[in-house]
């Protein structure tokens, strides 16, 4: 017969003597994480509703124009009206505080990964099984480590939001014309200010497309994330869920929706406004 | 000019070049060295350059031509330390840019040797202005020096009204003179051109040849500039490197390559060549006689296929002067007739439609 492979012990005891071994530094990263996300949270949730609001359609408005701004009043209204604004918050706090996260690991990676093939051929699978693993199977190791609350969620959807952050900046950058970043080298400029004044900027785009592929995929975590203890629309969603709710379920839901375009159609905006894009926008026009 | 091998003679000096790409580079060269042929060790590596050895004097445009594949791309680019030779050395001036430090390199590229690139390579997001001043940004000079100096330069190239405009709004042509303006801002005295003319319309193409020939005739700049484009070659080149296959076959005037190609393979390629474009009055006049007798004279430097009219005004001799007006020679209708024969050479049957398929593939590939 074919031999039992204990893979699933294996790795129950890798995390079994991660967490007996590593505590204090998962207690560091937990207390971080918490602080962060309680902050921006108190940020979103302590002005008064039409104070954000406004804030949030004058953001809307600089990004893209007046009718963006009209559109998001009328969504937030909506959300407003259902009772799900201070949830609404919850997970904007959530999605953002994941979103930053997942830039701030994967735009460093990306440009690693850009400017080594080694590197290039190691993140790769490593991406590709963060991007295949079922969420749950690595949600479990997460709430044995960080127990529930908004800490487990923000790390599952920081892990799950990663990978396009690293691919679209690795593609980016890689896509930029090559004669340009030759061009830069036989000027005699250093490495750091290729990337700065030649790299980034091209690739300008490419990497807005991922920030905005980040937030999104983030967005779409809010449910899970609610499933262990996140407070938020995700929460009422599991709630509605586990007593069929039909009404509640609604509310929450349509709430995440209008969060979702909002945020879309604002970061899709940003990407049309970067230097080159708008240099290029310039002449086709 | 002399042919003496005193350094300040050469502004680049090329010796024994080889690059190889690919897993085994330094096996490729080895083997190469002991007269294995590019083919030989193609499963060890692309054999790119093979034993290149030149040197570029100052103040010469000095061609390298050869179809796709030839290599020639890559030499420019050992030139500047770009791609770092395999084996062999690049002098520019007395500093070996093979061995550099990338440090020295960097110092070398912003003070000793600029480049043009074929599409241009211009930042999209800056002005014409700004990109014109970047190779100054790069040495680290002000902002409004470094505009200033790149607004001269732009005027230079005939673009001062263009400055505040985005590369995306000019013509080929247009951005290709933004290219040439940047890489005279950088001030430098050795000036690369990787196909700098080769996107562009035929028009255009011819227009910038004769702009950057003007330019040189006041600036004095040593430029290399590769080409595939053989009338390109002879128009712009005092002297020629002829490439095949990643070695340079040939190196001399165009006059010299014309009437004494060093391979079957040169000898096809310039056959096509018209002579009267780019043979001069004194490569086929006689030495003057006694008594000169006609009133009609020509430069020297006259293309022979412009002495037909004063040839035909003075019964078929016409005098040759030099810049002093002084007579140098003789020359008759018959003389004109002779050098534009094409010396013959052995000839192999299927020779020419080989590299005519050649020629077709380097026309796809542009």
């Amino acid at each position: 017969m074919f031999p039992r492979i204990p893979l699933g012990d294996w790795v129950e005891t890798v995390v079994d003597w991660l967490t007996a071994n590593l505590r204090p530094f998962f207690q560091l990263i937990k207390d971080v994480l918490l602080g962060a996300y309680d902050g921006l949270d108190w940020v979103l949730t302590s002005p008064p509703v039409w104070v954000m609001a406004l804030l949030l359609a004058a953001l809307a408005y600089a990004a893209k124009g007046w009718r963006l701004a009209v559109g998001s009043l009328l969504g937030f209204a909506l959300i407003l009206g259902m009772d799900q604004w201070e949830n609404a918050m919850d997970t904007l706090a959530l999605v953002l505080l994941s979103a930053v996260l997942a830039l701030a690991l994967g735009i460093p990676l990306g440009i690693w990964a850009a400017r080594s093939d080694r590197v290039s051929a190691v993140v790769r699978p490593v991406l590709d099984l963060m991007q295949t693993l079922p969420v749950f199977v690595y949600l479990i190791p997460t709430v044995v480590i960080f127990l529930t609350g908004a800490v487990p969620g923000i790390v599952a959807t920081v892990i799950f939001a990663l990978a396009p952050c690293v691919r679209f900046t690795e593609l980016g950058i890689r896509q930029v014309d090559h004669e340009v970043v030759e061009a830069g080298r036989a000027f005699g400029a250093t490495p750091g200010r290729i990337l700065r004044q030649i790299q980034l900027p091209l690739a300008a785009p490419t990497i807005m497309a991922g920030i905005n592929q980040v937030i999104m995929l983030a967005l779409s975590m809010v449910v899970i994330a609610g499933m262990v203890g996140a407070d938020g629309l995700g929460s009422d969603v599991v709630a509605a869920l586990q007593r069929v709710n039909v009404s509640l379920g609604a509310e929450a839901g349509l709430s995440v929706v209008v969060l979702a375009v909002f945020l879309d159609r604002v970061t899709s905006a940003l990407a049309s406004r970067s230097p080159v894009a708008r240099a290029l926008a310039r002449t086709s026009a | 000019m002399s042919d003496s091998n005193s350094p300040p003679q050469h502004a680049l000096s090329v010796r024994n070049v080889f690059k190889a790409f690919g897993r085994r580079p330094q096996e490729v060269v080895r083997r190469l060295r002991a007269g294995a042929t590019r083919d030989d060790v193609r499963n060890l590596g692309t054999a790119a350059v093979i034993d290149a050895t030149f040197d570029v004097r100052r103040g010469e445009i000095f061609v390298v031509m050869g179809l796709s594949g030839s290599g020639k791309s890559t030499l420019i680019r050992m030139l500047n330390g770009l791609w770092k030779p395999t084996s062999g050395q690049v002098l520019l001036g007395d500093v070996d840019i093979a061995t550099a430090s990338d440090r020295r390199l960097r110092e070398l590229r912003r003070t000793g040797v600029s480049m043009v690139f074929q599409h241009f390579a211009l930042l999209p997001h800056r002005t014409v202005l700004d990109n014109a001043a970047y190779p100054l940004e790069i040495q680290g000079i002000g902002k409004e020096e470094r505009r200033a100096s790149a607004r001269r330069t732009l005027d230079l190239v005939g673009l001062g009204e263009w400055a505040d405009s985005l590369p995306s709004e000019l013509s080929g042509g247009m951005r290709q003179r933004v290219g040439l303006a940047r890489a005279l801002a950088a001030g430098t005295d050795v000036l690369l051109m990787d196909e700098a003319f080769s996107a562009l319309d035929p028009l255009i193409r011819s227009e910038m040849q004769e702009q950057l020939l003007e330019l040189q005739r006041t600036l004095g700049k040593t430029i290399v500039f590769i080409t595939h484009d053989l009338n390109e070659a002879m128009l712009l080149g005092d002297r020629i490197a002829v490439m095949r296959d990643g070695a340079i076959e040939q190196i001399g005037t165009a006059e010299e390559i014309l009437d004494a190609p060093a391979s079957d393979y040169v000898a096809r390629f310039v056959a096509d060549v018209d002579r009267s474009r780019v043979l001069t009055a004194s490569s086929a006049m006689t030495p003057p006689e006694k008594s000169p007798v006609c009133t009609v004279s020509v430069p020297q430097d006259t293309s022979l296929a412009d002495v037909f009219a004063p040839l035909a005004g003075s019964e078929g001799t016409v005098r040759v002067t030099d810049d002093d007006g002084a007579t140098v020679g003789m020359l008759r209708a018959e003389d004109v007739v002779a050098a534009l024969v094409t010396p013959a050479s052995p000839h192999e049957p299927d020779a020419e439609r080989r590299l005519l398929s050649e020629n077709l593939q380097e026309g796809d590939a542009a």
